[in-house]
């Protein structure tokens, strides 16, 4: 393998697995402290492009105001689902939660069909994220390094939160024990709120780099990202935040391998293959590389 | 009831009145009542299913009773939430510890002291706590799932003492321990009763309890059996027998 292909091949991964880290780290963090298998997390990216393509395609705000406002709107729609939706089902089976997270998802996808258009609108990119550099003799857009610099800045400041803050401390006893979190005084409200915020913001991140891949928003476009976001964490586990980024970084890596070995003809089967990788390790190892602190409950 | 005596003209800090919990359609107490006044030492003993621990747990909002109530510093709080009973001054230590073995001890103490947390009383507490519990400043940054079970009993007292409440609920701290581990947890429970800690202790092993409570309720089959001054339940009730099911065969003078 030559320099060149070692680097492009490395370039890709960490942009691929820094946007895919970022997607299945939103999903994890819900079911961490909720055990609430989200499949409204593709929505919550969803809205967050919508509000990118208004704000980029009808104001003339500064980009980074149009981001902030973009990722606020992932916020606003983690909290309120929580807050309309999930709440009302606390303490009930798992599939009831399940449930409720297909009404939330299917409620939103309708919505934006009818409100804004069934038809895909075009969200308009910053020129710079198509700003070409290179990158030792490979030429590859800014964005690509932007979620890698992006990333490496946002699980930084989550493990020191989780790590040093009291309210990092109360989100980890909450996802290894709701019920004796609850007994030394931190309030399930609290800690499930922040969850769905957290998640909601990280969606919206994903928003703004998986929107300008794609160029384009449209009401189903939270399914491949979701997908993205379960293969993931279906390798790397569903019990550790931990896992969750090595999940997207193996999937990123294996998805590459497989774009370079495959014969040509072969190439449209990559997703087909990976599904096989994904079944492999349903079967064998289905804790996941990262096993976590497993356990079942559910909260009360 | 002879055995109030003096505490008798004042309003207890905790109350239960006819209390009724169920798991589904098993009724697991059926018309439980109980009194706890300020600095007493209250033990609550029976066999296993009894419903010692179901009542701990309806007192700490973790199971909401089907009827009765709980009054607590002259409050309703029946059905309430449990981080709010603990807000308002009650800790319980779990059956079985569930130390966070993901945290470290020093992670776990700041959790017990999560909604009051104050470095600086943090710290005033920490140096209290040391000197009752020397080995949590050994483990201090080791994680709680690499503890012993003792010296996890140890961090779970400590962990619901860090709160300050005004009511410490011990649910079968002993339970699981070797001999000389529980040695340890009763005698700490005697020198949390000095300091004038109000605690309501439920235990299997009634005559390690007896032995140090001022009153006690004996539980059998959801209900309460027997109440009254510890000493004279060690003496007078032939624990075994209530133990065996044989309420008839238990005798109080």
């Amino acid at each position: 393998m030559s320099t060149q292909i070692f680097v492009e091949f490395t370039i890709n991964v960490l942009s691929m697995g820094s946007l895919y880290a970022l997607i299945s780290l939103g999903l994890v963090f819900v079911f961490g402290i909720c055990r609430i298998v989200n499949y409204a997390y593709g929505e919550f990216i969803t809205a967050s492009s919508y509000a990118l393509y208004f704000l980029g395609t009808f104001t003339r705000l500064p980009w980074a105001l149009v981001f902030i406002l973009g990722v606020s709107a992932g916020v606003a729609v983690g909290y309120l689902s929580e807050l309309i939706a999930f709440r009302a089902f606390r303490g009930r089976s798992l599939d009831a939660l399940l449930v409720t997270s297909f009404a939330v998802s299917i409620v939103l996808q309708r919505t934006f069909q009818l409100t804004i258009s069934p038809r895909a609108k075009a969200v308009p990119v910053p020129a710079f994220f198509n700003h070409n550099m290179t990158v030792f003799g490979v030429v590859t857009p800014l964005r690509n390094i932007l979620i890698i610099g992006t990333t490496i800045l946002l699980l930084t400041v989550f493990a020191l939160i989780m790590k040093y803050t009291t309210l990092g401390i109360a989100m980890r006893s909450a996802s290894e024990n709701f019920v004796t979190a609850r007994l030394m005084g931190v309030p399930a409200n609290l800690v499930i709120s922040v969850a769905f915020v957290i998640s909601g913001f990280l969606a919206g991140v994903v928003a703004i780099f998986w929107s300008a891949r794609t160029g384009s928003v449209e009401p189903l476009m939270g399914a491949p990202p979701l997908l993205v976001g379960f293969i993931a964490v279906v390798i790397g586990g569903m019990n550790s935040l931990v896992g969750a980024v090595i999940g997207g970084f193996v999937y990123a890596i294996l998805s590459n391998i497989l774009s370079l070995t495959l014969p040509s003809g072969m190439l449209s089967y990559r997703d087909a293959v990976m599904f096989i990788i994904v079944i492999a390790f349903l079967v064998l190892k289905p804790e996941g590389l990262v096993r976590g602190n497993y356990q079942e409950e559910s909260i009360g | 009831m002879s055995s109030i005596s003096e505490a008798t003209d004042r309003t207890p800090i905790l109350e239960v009145r006819d209390l009724y919990v169920g798991y589904g359609s098993v009724l697991a107490l059926q018309g439980v009542s109980l009194d706890i006044y300020e600095g007493e030492l209250v033990s609550i003993c029976g066999i296993n299913g009894a419903g010692k621990s179901t009542v701990l747990k309806a007192i700490a909002g973790v199971l909401k009773p089907k009827s009765g109530h709980i009054i607590f510093k002259n409050e309703e709080v029946t059905g309430k939430n449990p981080e709010y009973l603990h807000k308002k001054g009650m800790a319980l230590v779990p059956e079985g510890r569930e130390i966070f073995s993901t945290l470290s001890v020093a992670e776990n103490l700041r959790i017990g002291a999560f909604g009051r947390y104050n470095s600086r009383r943090f710290a005033d507490d920490l140096a209290d706590y040391f000197d009752l519990f020397p080995i949590l400043k050994e483990r201090y940054h080791q994680s709680g799932g690499l503890l012993s079970g003792g010296e996890q009993q140890m961090l779970a007292i400590a962990r619901g003492l860090i709160s300050h409440p005004d009511l410490l609920l011990l649910d079968e701290p002993s339970l699981g321990l070797s001999p000389t581990r529980v040695d340890d947890v009763f005698e700490l429970i005697v020198k949390l009763k000095e300091r004038g800690i109000t605690i309501l202790l439920v235990e299997q092993n009634a005559e390690r309890a007896l032995a140090i409570a001022d009153r006690a309720y004996l539980f059998s089959t959801g209900t309460v059996e027997f109440d009254g001054d510890a000493k004279d339940l060690l003496d007078n009730v032939d624990i075994t027998s209530v133990y065996m099911g044989g309420k008839k065969g238990a005798h109080i003078l």
